[in-house]
């Protein structure tokens, strides 16, 4: 017969105290240290753009890395909610490409711009709840489901049209990509926003509250830590689930017409590609592709070094634009590498 | 305790899965204010009846009642809201969030500008405190603690919601002694307050420490229900095997005489064999033919220590010399090579791959010896799996079954299979019989045996220290990543000595022997 | 009797369960849309002189060549978890160095011999890279295999200085165009990869291996199996084949187009390997389930051209195909179908009890 003894410890009520050490400290602190390096080498980039090029750090070129970044961040922002319970939104380019068309023909045809705007967030949000219910009600992989909603957008929109679709001159719409003075420099020199700006702002702020400070936004991170443990634990995981990929679509829906106002039309062939950036941005931002760990505030950053990147090859003239998408890969690839070191140095030290 | 109606009653409770009928007519009765402990062997059904008490798992047929009314929870959270809440067998919890945040999670204090932090980690603070667990930083990633502290968080946190039933299927199986103690209190302080507790443990002391009521489940049926009062230790096993004591003793593998002489050269000796951060640099000798225990607390640095000797952590400090020979051993697939095996204590993780069939779990480490290329010829691999199956008495003794449908204690033995299949000289077997129920626990302690009599070399680790003297003809006491002591074995050793070892060496805190 | 149809039900089962049945299914429904526009859509010429086959199905076949190559690929790297999105890259880089090499070169086959095995050595490293990262480094594959598609596409143009370089070399232009035994050579290429491919991974044990990697990788390395090393191995073989693809794309119009060559077609690899009943979580895998994604895809493709729908639209019938076949497989439609056969059988005894 097995019998156990377990031989005590001491006499201590419960397990030794364990004081917080420093390197517990620093634990704690290290998931938010890709997000602290990448603002690091954005800041280290503007000082080096000014070094080098001069005409950076004033505020035309900084509004302008804004207003012309705004989509992006607005992207960005909804793909973190995403990754951060280890899903992936591979739809939000097509997303826009149809959005932008079908709504840019609405407004032609007539509709009120608020109304053309309206469908063109709805039509964001009910792509999303498409993927979404695919995903959590019929059990089909988040990169499989969000292909065929990136192939049924696309698809869509090229059954709209597949030339450009110029919105009217004096269409309201436009007006969402007017140019607010702040500050009046010099010149050309002046600080502007747009209404898309503070759009983006206005998500960014929104996205943080309902992350940081809502039951849905700690489920989001519980179900990127262990989606089994968050089940067992009663949270409601399907609702949320099917949830973030409702964000993620409104959001592709609203970054549409952050575009489309700013451009003045829309193709089918719009957004190619941007659900790489937005998932380069997320991860340069440091939220980690498994879920679980990462901060809105990062993926702004990741957005803002991406556009700074272009700003300095162009003002560079000297770099290729071959090679922009080898200097995006290969930032890509620092941070991932640089997180990798992070989580293994915690892992030894948390054994 | 008596006279008040059940809070828990179900009845005819019947699940089956594919091939398997893992529940048969079941009925099991829980009362206000007692502990009702759950016995049976791995796969007898008791984890099956957890769930399908909380709608984890649909039942086919039954019905349940919860005070008086007639309910079927569509899972954890509905059971919980109905005043039932669990803690698993393992730490369900997210290791990502704080440990505030996981005591709250689902729970948080609200405020207009949403979650409430402060109100939120004091309420945490409150229910951690209840486990003695006031002196945790709440902010710490859970990740940072230990299994066993995890463990308690869990139990924590299903106390927020103030809870009429607590379920704690196996929430010892990763805490010392001083912790189960502590929990035990806890228990007996909640069931005086009115809460029924339904609890599962794999030991015996502990049943009969903490229940007030046992219910004995075998293969998907009920034995029966007893008072503990009235059930002998010898009764209770014989009801959980449904063999009596007689035949259960001729299973036994006791090592009567621990009188292995080692003589000449050593099969393998490691010098100053260390790593950084999770092994002090130590010494081990071990010869053919013995086997060696190391014993010491979990989180002593066994399972390190056995791990760099297979390769599976690369040693930053040291030498091994195998047969003499210098030799690095710094990948499983170099070990393999040397014929070393190893198991790991994380079987679920570590071991069996659950998708994979059983006769394909037991020749992988054999065919990845071999390589790729040089496949096992479907004749080869079925001598191999029939001679295992029927030498471990796997069951079902089916090699094409998927390994996720056996119980614990089979999986564990096609994974012994699985090593023994590499006609190993070194058998390390961290915690083999660990979570598995008696019978099975025998007959690997009698493999164990009788592969050391072949003249293989075993190194034992397991947290029951009887079982380590039992086998062992000599065993390495560790503490803090270090080497205490080494015993020869002998009828002097008992599993006392080695708490005394562990014990004196803790100047710093009173030691306390039982 | 009755045991001979609960027999047949059985077996119905194990079948309808198999996601490539409903690939089959598809393709067939496919061609039967083509046989109604146009009945003669299935008919095959033989053109005396050259000795060639030519008609639709031809065409079906040699289109699905490169997306056959890249699916056996994508397949063993999806076995063992991981994901490729490098391979359209990949293909462009191979196309670009093999254009660039024979520009400047004199048109013999020699000449097409060298340029073939510089670019698939070169399309070989690409893959070896994705591997290390991703075996060695231990990143994850998706952001590994991303930043390769990234910097790919760069390299290509980096190599041809933006420009679609053309050229001509009659040996290597064969080898897109050619035909053996009345059958384009590339579709012969791909079978032969696809069998040899095969017959490679389940006459030894590397499938055993590869599956056990991607059902659960710690456990598999206690049990020695060489992670690693497999990794590596199938990230290069998938680089590999990639590259040989690539070679053929360009090599059918002598012209890299460095921002269309293979773009986007690692999305079709990838799907074609999920059709084929593979699961993108790792695991047990099937290569041929992969072929008939591959012909599915290409199935599908001609027929949106041969309807005269604007072929920016097909991706819309892609997505109508996935939906369809993840819903076949998903296990809340099969409990429904299930179910209602339930009834209409308790119906049918209820009814005889009548």
């Amino acid at each position: 017969m097995t019998v156990t003894t377990r031989p005590p410890t001491g006499s201590a009520p419960g397990p030794a105290p364990s004081r917080p050490t420093l390197a517990d400290r620093l634990g704690a602190r290290l998931t938010a240290l890709p997000t602290v390096a990448a603002l690091l080498i954005f800041v280290g980039m503007i000082i080096y753009g000014e070094a080098s090029y001069g005409r950076i750090v004033q505020f035309n070129t900084l509004s302008n890395l804004l207003v012309n970044n705004s989509h992006l961040i607005i992207l960005a922002v909804g793909l973190t909610f995403v990754i951060l319970t280890g899903g992936i939104d591979l739809s939000v380019g097509a997303v826009i490409a149809f959005s932008s068309v079908a709504g840019v023909m609405l407004a032609n045809a007539g509709w009120p711009p608020a109304l053309a705007v309206l469908m063109m967030v709805l039509i964001g949000s009910v792509l999303g709840l498409v993927s979404g219910v695919l995903i959590q009600y019929f059990g089909v992989q988040p990169f499989i489901a969000t292909l065929a909603t990136m192939f049924l957008a696309r698809g869509l929109a090229s059954m709209l049209s597949t030339v450009p679709e110029r919105l009217e001159d004096d269409s309201a719409i436009r007006d969402l990509a007017a140019q607010l003075k702040i500050v009046d420099g010099d010149k050309v020199n002046d600080l502007v926003i747009t209404p898309g700006v503070i759009a983006a702002v206005v998500i960014v702020i929104a996205a943080v509250v309902v992350l940081h400070r809502t039951r849905f936004g700690r489920t989001v991170y519980a179900i990127g830590g262990s989606e089994q443990s968050a089940t067992l634990m009663g949270l409601p995981v399907s609702a949320t689930k099917l949830g973030i990929y409702v964000v993620s679509g409104t959001l592709a829906g609203v970054a549409a017409v952050v575009y489309t106002s700013r451009l003045g039309s829309a193709q089918n062939i719009t957004g190619i590609g941007w659900e790489l950036d937005a998932i380069a941005a997320v991860v340069i931002g440091g939220t980690l592709l498994t879920g679980g760990s990462g901060f809105v505030l990062g993926s702004v950053v990741g957005a803002l070094v991406l556009g700074l990147m272009n700003v300095l090859i162009t003002r560079d003239g000297g770099i290729r634009p071959e090679m922009t998408t080898i200097i995006t890969g290969g930032i890509l690839l620092v941070f991932v590498i640089l997180q990798r070191v992070i989580a293994a140095r915690r892992r030894s030290e948390t054994g | 305790m008596t006279g008040a109606p059940p809070i828990v009653e179900m009845k005819d409770i019947s699940i089956s899965f594919p091939g398997v009928k893992a529940l048969d007519a079941v009925d099991f009765r829980l009362f206000p204010g007692e502990v009702h402990t759950l016995m049976g062997e791995n796969g007898a059904g008791k984890s099956t009846i957890i769930k399908a008490l909380t709608g984890v798992y649909k039942i086919d047929e039954g019905e349940i009642l919860v005070a008086g009314e007639q309910r079927r929870f569509g899972g954890t959270a509905d059971a919980q809201a109905a005043g039932i809440a669990t803690v698993y067998q393992e730490v369900n919890l997210c290791a990502n969030l704080s440990i505030g945040e996981n005591v709250m999670l689902g729970h948080e204090v609200r405020g207009p500008l949403g979650i409430n932090w402060k109100a939120t980690h004091r309420a945490a603070a409150e229910v951690l405190s209840m486990l003695g667990l006031e002196h945790l930083d709440l902010r710490r990633p859970l990740g940072t603690l230990s299994l066993a502290v995890q463990q308690l968080v869990a139990i924590s946190r299903a106390m927020v919601t103030k809870p009429k039933v607590l379920i704690l299927d196996e929430p010892t199986s990763s805490l010392d002694a001083t912790e189960v103690a502590h929990l035990f209190t806890i228990m007996r302080r909640l069931r005086d307050q009115g809460v029924a507790i339904l609890f599962v443990t794999h030991f015996l002391d502990q049943v009969y420490l903490i229940s007030d009521r046992v219910t004995v489940l075998r293969n998907g049926a009920l034995v029966g229900e007893y008072p503990i009062r009235e059930l002998d230790r010898t009764t209770l096993i014989s009801k959980m095997i449904g063999k009596d004591f007689a035949t259960l003793r001729s299973l036994g593998s006791e090592r009567q005489s621990h009188h292995y002489e080692p003589r000449g050269e050593p099969l393998l000796r490691a010098e100053d064999l260390g790593r950084k951060g999770s092994s002090e640099p130590t010494d081990v000798e071990l010869h053919r033919g013995e086997v060696l225990g190391l014993a010491g607390l979990l989180g002593s640095g066994r399972t390190e220590l056995a791990r760099l000797l297979y390769g599976a952590d690369r040693p930053d400090s040291g030498t091994i010399w195998l047969r003499g020979k210098k030799t690095d051993i710094h990948s499983p697939t170099a070990a393999l090579n040397q014929h070393i095996a190893f198991s790991s204590e994380n079987r679920r993780d570590e071991g069996i791959i659950r998708d994979l069939t059983v006769r394909e779990n037991l020749v992988l480490a054999v065919q990845a010896k071999r390589g790729w290329f040089r496949p096992l010829s479907r004749k080869e691999q079925d001598t191999l799996v029939r001679k295992y199956l029927t030498e471990l008495n796997v069951r079902p003794a089916d090699p094409e079954r998927p390994m996720k449908y056996l119980s614990g204690g089979n999986q564990q033995k096609v994974l012994l299979g699985r090593w023994l299949a590499t006609e190993p000289d070194l058998l390390i077997l961290d915690e083999p019989t660990r979570g598995i129920d008696v019978g099975a626990k025998a007959e690997i302690q009698a493999a164990v045996a009788a592969l050391a009599a072949k003249g293989v070399a075993v190194v034992f680790i397991s947290s029951e220290l009887e079982e380590v003297v039992r086998l062992s003809d000599r065993i390495i006491v560790m503490k803090d990543h270090r080497k205490l002591a080494e015993l020869e074995n002998g009828p002097h050793v008992t599993a006392e000595t080695i708490v005394a070892v562990i014990a004196d060496e803790g100047d710093d805190e009173e030691g306390e022997p039982e | 009797m009755t045991d001979l149809a609960s027999r047949l039900a059985a077996r119905r089962g194990t079948i309808v369960r198999n996601q490539a049945f409903w690939g089959v299914v598809a393709i067939v429904l496919l061609l039967a849309i083509n046989v109604v526009s146009d009945p003669s859509y299935l008919s095959i010429g033989y053109n005396d002189e050259t000795g060639r086959l030519s008609g639709n199905l031809i065409d079906i076949l040699r289109a699905a060549a490169p997306i056959l190559m890249i699916a056996v690929g994508m397949c063993l790297v999806v076995a063992t978890g991981g994901i490729d999105l490098s391979v359209g890259s990949i293909m462009v880089v191979a196309g670009a160095v093999s254009m660039e090499l024979l520009h400047g070169m004199d048109g013999t086959a020699g000449d097409a011999a060298l340029t073939l095995a510089i670019a698939l050595g070169i399309a070989t490293a690409l893959g070896a890279v994705n591997g290390i990262l991703v075996s060695v480094v231990g990143l994850q594959p998706f952001i590994s295999t991303l930043v390769m598609m990234l910097a790919g596409r760069g390299i290509a143009k980096v190599i041809t200085g933006g420009q679609n370089t053309t050229a001509d070399n009659d040996s290597f232009a064969w080898l897109a165009n050619g035909y053996v035994l009345g059958l384009p050579v590339v579709f012969l290429l791909a079978i032969a990869i696809v069998v040899l491919v095969a017959l490679l991974v389940r006459r030894s044990a590397l499938g055993l291996m590869l599956e056990a990697i991607g059902m659960d990788s710690r456990a598999s390395r206690l049990a020695g199996v060489n992670r690693r090393g497999l990794q590596l191995t199938v990230y290069s073989v998938s680089g590999l084949l990639a590259g040989i693809a690539g070679v053929f794309a360009t090599a059918s119009v002598m012209t890299v187009d460095v921002s269309r060559t293979g773009y986007l077609l690692e999305l079709d690899a990838i799907l074609a390997v999920v059709i084929g009943g593979t699961s993108l979580a790792g695991g047990k895998f099937s290569i041929g389930g992969a072929v008939i994604g591959g012909l599915l895809i290409a199935t599908l493709d001609k027929t949106v051209v041969f309807l005269g729908i604007p072929a920016s639209a097909t991706p819309a019938f892609k997505a109508v195909v996935i939906v369809v076949l993840s819903l076949l497989q998903s296990e809340r439609v099969r409990s429904l179908f299930r179910h209602r056969r339930a009834l209409r059988a308790q119906s049918q005894k209820e009814a005889v009890a009548a």
